[in-house]
């Protein structure tokens, strides 16, 4: 019988599998095609203090094995989550991650302590999104912001395990993620999307209305798998590696790299029942190759 | 039961060099989709193209249903060299459906071009009911003329170069169909309307200026086409009451595929 759980900091999931901020709404929305009970966790989509009406449109555009997104993060804000999201995620025996985002040090924090509060087991700071001018990235790019955000965080946190997720725009990831461990953060998780363009060349206009937007899926699996490798060979907290899995072997290329974890975005939209169809063909390719834990398989790059 | 699934094209037909008829097999049990709802079709094979496109029900049938569309880029032209016997991934029917017109409505239907995709359905489903205005650029470009004919109480053609029905626009034809037919505009009415979205504008002031109920069905580029993504904002008026918890100066967002693809032409911020 081969085991496929996994412990993020002091939380357990049950599967290594679990959503990409942003690509899942806030768990309710694929409930009806997938059983959310099979999960490790939900990851919502990124929630400030006060609602966001997001971005003008057009806010996404296909690109070649990959699409650009300038959502601008859009969201129903932290009371409505707590009241009307919340709730209905706690119906499932699957783990909350909860992905935040700031404009200050202090929004971070008061996002933090309430969700502590509510008791969802984990909050991943999102220090990294490319659309929103102010706040998100620049954390993420600048080192000493974000060790002091990591650990101001950390501090402010009585139960909720503590990810980073970590921008993709540094020339060295893996010491952002050192950085990340330093000051407290229980795990790092990458990669966000990559900022890029499209122009309609009839019009001479960018195809999304924000001009840059992030680039996910298929695209960047190599870009995402690399960085993985690279904080792995960094960090001693656990890794949850995404950036364009759309199948078992996809995420078990990132799993080899080092990642204990999974997430999986853009592939939700091509199709749904990408999620539970990964823990399938994990779980089979365990048997097949007579594993018993994850744990073997984790990091295990042959470089030589 | 499920809303994603595999459907096998049992007939893709030509209805002239750019239009072409699709007709698809769902489940059995499957619930039907209702007028103004629509599915994603997977057009690819592999990542490229990677995203779902976006198709209005035109037609239930027995077995599954049908899709009419039209030739844009490179996912509906893979659509087109598709033979009957191939399998594609579906998700559906999605979105919410036009609101069904009262007994005592009579309604105005509009369809500008590819929009006929959207109502031609509702214009079946109440036969006779319904005011039919139908426009596109030339008369090779209307379609189903003769059901439509059949379904409608009245039909109007028009067409951009006269080829067809009337030259002129849909809005020429309703600005015409009131003046000539005054009592109409006493009869409690209700419009539709799907097309491109300089029309679907005229049509809302019109329906503002004379108080028809009017519902309009939008387009925009969709990823997941279930609500999860927030990729397919389209900007709507604020209700007073909400207006404070927002950041000043920001319009407001709906998601087309689940609080549309139609919305109440009175809520869109235009
Ligand atoms: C709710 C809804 C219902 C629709 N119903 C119909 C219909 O019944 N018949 C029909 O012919 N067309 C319909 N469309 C438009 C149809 O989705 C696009 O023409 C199609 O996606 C173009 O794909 P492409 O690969 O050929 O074009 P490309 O330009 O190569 O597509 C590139 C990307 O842009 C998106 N895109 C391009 N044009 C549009 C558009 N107008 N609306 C939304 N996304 C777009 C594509 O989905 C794709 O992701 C509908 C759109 C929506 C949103
Ligand atoms: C439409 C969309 C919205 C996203 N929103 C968020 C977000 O709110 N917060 C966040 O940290 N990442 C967000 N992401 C990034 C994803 O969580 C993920 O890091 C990235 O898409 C790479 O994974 P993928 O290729 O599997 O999609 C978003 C991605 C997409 C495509
Ligand atoms: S297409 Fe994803 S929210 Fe509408």
């Amino acid at each position: 019988m081969s085991r496929l759980d996994v412990q993020i900091g002091s939380m357990h999931l049950k599967t290594p599998v679990v959503s990409a901020s942003g690509c899942f709404g806030y768990g309710e929305e694929y409930s009806e095609f997938i059983d959310l009970n099979r999960l490790g966790a939900v990851v919502v989509k990124g929630i400030s203090l006060k609602p966001m009406h997001g971005n003008p449109p057009p806010r996404i555009c296909e690109t070649p094995c990959g699409m650009l997104n300038s959502i601008g993060l859009q969201n129903v804000g932290l009371k409505v989550f707590l009241k009307e999201k919340l709730p209905f995620l706690r119906t499932f025996d699957t783990k909350v991650i909860v992905n935040i985002f700031g404009n200050s040090m202090k929004d971070y924090e008061k996002l933090a302590s309430s969700l502590d509060d509510a008791g969802v087991d984990a909050i991943e700071l999102n220090v990294s999104c490319p659309n929103v001018r102010k706040g998100g990235i620049w954390f993420g790019t600048d080192r000493k912001m974000l060790g002091k955000l990591v650990a101001a965080i950390k501090e402010s946190l009585q139960h909720s395990v503590l990810i980073t997720k970590l921008s993709p725009t540094v020339s060295d990831i893996g010491e952002f993620a050192q950085i990340a461990e330093d000051a407290g953060s229980d795990a790092v998780s990458l990669i966000n999307t990559i900022p890029g363009i499209a122009i309609d060349i009839n019009t001479r206009k960018p195809k999304i209305r924000n001009i840059i937007g992030g680039l996910s899926g298929p695209a960047i699996k190599p870009i995402a798998l690399r960085m993985v490798y690279e904080t792995y060979r960094r960090v001693t907290i656990p890794i949850i590696g995404m950036g364009g899995i759309m199948n078992a072997s996809d995420a078990l290329e990132f799993i080899i790299a080092g990642a204990t974890a999974v997430a999986i975005g853009t592939a939700n939209f091509i199709n749904p029942l990408t999620t539970v169809e990964i823990i399938d063909g994990i779980s089979s390719f365990m048997k097949q190759k007579n594993l018993t834990a994850l744990d073997d398989l984790t990091g295990s790059l042959h470089a030589g | 039961m499920s809303r994603y699934f595999t459907a096998t094209i049992t007939a893709n037909l030509s209805l002239n060099s750019r239009h072409f008829l699709m007709e698809l097999t769902s489940p059995k049990n499957e619930n039907q989709a209702l007028p103004g709802q629509f599915y994603m079709i997977g057009a690819g094979r592999g990542y490229d193209p990677l995203l779902k496109r976006a198709f209005s029900l035109f037609r239930n049938t027995p077995d599954g249903f049908q899709i009419l569309y039209r030739i844009q880029g490179r996912g509906t032209a893979l659509m087109r060299d598709m033979k009957a016997g191939t399998s594609v991934e579906v998700l559906g029917p999605l979105g919410r459906p036009y609101p069904e017109p009262s007994k005592k409505q009579t309604s105005l239907v509009i369809a500008g071009g590819v929009g006929i995709a959207s109502v031609f359905s509702l214009v079946e489903k109440f036969p006779k009911q319904a005011y039919m205005l139908y426009g596109a650029r030339s008369g090779e470009d209307l379609f189903y003329v003769a059901e439509l004919r059949d379904a409608a109480r009245a039909l109007i053609l028009s067409t951009d170069d006269g080829s067809l029905g009337k030259k002129g626009t849909v809005m020429d034809s309703l600005q015409e169909l009131v003046s000539t037919h005054a009592p109409l505009l006493n009869e409690r009415l209700i419009m539709y309307a799907c097309g491109p979205e300089q029309m679907l504008r005229e049509v809302s002031h019109f329906g503002m200026v004379h108080n028809i109920q009017t519902y309009i069905s939008f387009e925009a580029h969709m990823a997941c086409g279930v609500g999860a993504c927030l990729s397919c904002a389209v900007a709507v008026k604020k209700k007073k009451r909400k207006q404070k918890s927002y950041q000043d100066g920001e319009p407001l967002y709906k998601k087309v595929c689940t609080d549309g693809p139609v919305f109440d032409a009175g809520d869109v911020a235009w």
